[in-house]
C-alpha cells in the first residue's frame, strides 16, 4: 500500500544516515545498531493505536505475548507472528516468515549481513510498546534466511 | 461503515502515526549530532533527496501518470495524486507567479508535525525539510530541476504551511555511451 511507503523509504534513509555518518568500520557497529533501537523504542512509546485493545484485560505474560503476536504484530507489520515459543521462564521467541521490513532487502541469504541493521529499530519497536504494557524486556533479533526472522524477547523482572 | 473500511482507515492511519513518529525520532538524532539548526535543515534536505530520487519510481509504478506536458500539470500531480497518496493530504496549488515557473503548495496540515513543538532553542529549524529535499530528488530523475523551500511554517507559527516550489531548468537526458 502507497501509504506504506513513506516509512519504509524512511527506515532505510535513517539506516543509511546512522552508519554513514559514523563513518567506521566494524566497531561502530554495535553503537549504530543501538542508536537504531533505541529510536525504535522511543518510537514504540509513542505508539497509541495498537494498543486500542483494553490492556488491564491481560491475565499474565504470556496473555500478553500473544497480543503481541497477533493484534500488535497486525498493526504494525500487517501479518500475524507465524510462531510463538517459550521456555515459560520469560523468553520468547516469535517467528516471523515474511518480515515487511526484510521482504524488500533480499530473499535467500544475500546481504544477510546487513539484515541486522533492519531489524535493530523494530526491536526498540516492540521494547517500547511493550513498556507501554508494564512489561520491561531486552528485545534481540535474528535472521537465518530472508525474509523470515526471529525475534527473542526477554522479559526482565522489574 | 463497513468493518472492511474500518480496517484500511486504521490501517492508513497506523502507517501515518509510525511515519509521524519514526520522522520526530530522526529529527531529535539529527538536532543531538549536529550543532546547529542549518546543517540539521541540510541534512533533512540531503536525506529528503536520498528518498525522492527511488521515490519517484515507486509514485510512478503506482500512478500510471503519464509524462506532464508542463509545470502547472507536475503542480496538480505534486499535490492531488503524490501528496494523497502518500500522506493522505491533499495540498492546494497558488500563488503562481507571471512566468509560471514558480507556485506553492499550500498544507492546511502538515502529518509530520502532528504533535509537535519547536522547542525556543531551535527557532530556524526547517522541521519538515525533508519533504523539500523528496520533491527535489523526485523532480531531478523525470528531468527538472527545482527549488524547493519552506515560506511557511505552522510549527513557526505560521497560519498555512506553505512550500514554494520554482522551476530552474529542463536536465537533459544523459544517453549511455555505445549500443542502445
Amino acid at each position: 500500500m502507497a501509504d506504506e511507503a513513506p516509512f519504509q523509504f524512511l527506515h532505510n534513509e535513517v539506516i543509511q544516515y546512522i552508519y554513514k555518518s559514523a563513518d567506521s568500520g566494524d566497531t561502530e557497529h554495535g553503537g549504530n545498531i543501538s542508536t537504531l533501537e533505541n529510536m525504535g523504542c522511543r518510537v514504540g512509546q509513542g505508539l497509541k493505536r495498537p494498543l486500542t485493545k483494553d490492556t488491564a484485560r491481560f491475565k499474565d505474560e504470556l496473555d500478553i505475548m500473544k497480543f503481541v503476536c497477533k493484534d500488535f504484530w497486525t498493526c504494525v507489520f500487517k501479518k500475524q507472528i507465524d510462531n510463538l515459543r517459550t521456555n515459560h521462564q520469560g523468553i520468547y521467541v516469535l517467528q516471523d516468515n515474511k518480515f515487511r521490513l526484510l521482504s524488500q532487502l533480499s530473499a535467500g541469504k544475500q546481504y544477510l549481513e546487513h539484515a541486522p541493521k533492519y531489524l535493530a529499530f523494530s526491536c526498540g519497536l516492540v521494547r517500547g510498546a511493550l513498556s507501554n504494557l508494564g512489561v520491561k524486556s531486552i528485545v534481540t533479533a535474528e535472521v537465518s534466511v530472508m525474509p523470515a526472522c526471529k525475534f527473542q524477547i526477554m522479559i526482565q523482572k522489574m | 461503515m463497513s468493518r472492511q473500511s474500518n480496517r484500511t482507515t486504521d490501517s492508513k492511519k497506523m502507517n501515518s502515526e509510525l511515519f509521524t513518529l519514526t520522522y520526530g525520532a530522526l529529527v531529535t538524532q539529527l538536532c543531538k549530532d549536529y550543532e546547529n539548526d542549518e546543517e540539521v535543515n541540510k541534512q533533512l534536505d540531503k536525506m529528503g533527496y536520498n528518498i525522492g530520487v527511488r521515490l519517484i519510481e515507486d509514485f510512478l509504478a503506482r500512478s500510471s501518470i503519464g509524462r506532464c506536458q508542463d509545470f502547472r500539470e507536475t503542480a496538480d500531480v505534486i499535490a492531488k495524486v503524490a501528496f494523497k497518496m502518500y500522506l493522505g493530504t491533499t495540498p492546494s496549488v497558488s500563488n503562481w507567479s507571471p512566468a509560471g515557473d514558480e507556485f506553492s503548495l499550500i498544507l492546511e496540515n502538515n502529518p509530520l508535525v502532528d504533535f509537535v513543538e519547536l522547542p525556543d532553542n531551535h527557532s530556524t529549524l526547517v522541521y519538515s525539510n525533508l519533504l523539500c529535499g523528496v520533491l527535489r530528488g523526485a523532480l531531478e530523475m523525470v528531468q527538472m530541476a527545482v527549488d524547493v523551500r519552506f515560506a511557511q511554517d505552522t510549527l513557526r507559527g505560521d497560519n498555512v504551511t506553505e512550500i514554494r516550489m520554482k522551476f530552474i531548468k529542463r536536465i537533459e537526458e544523459n544517453l549511455p555511451a555505445g549500443d542502445e
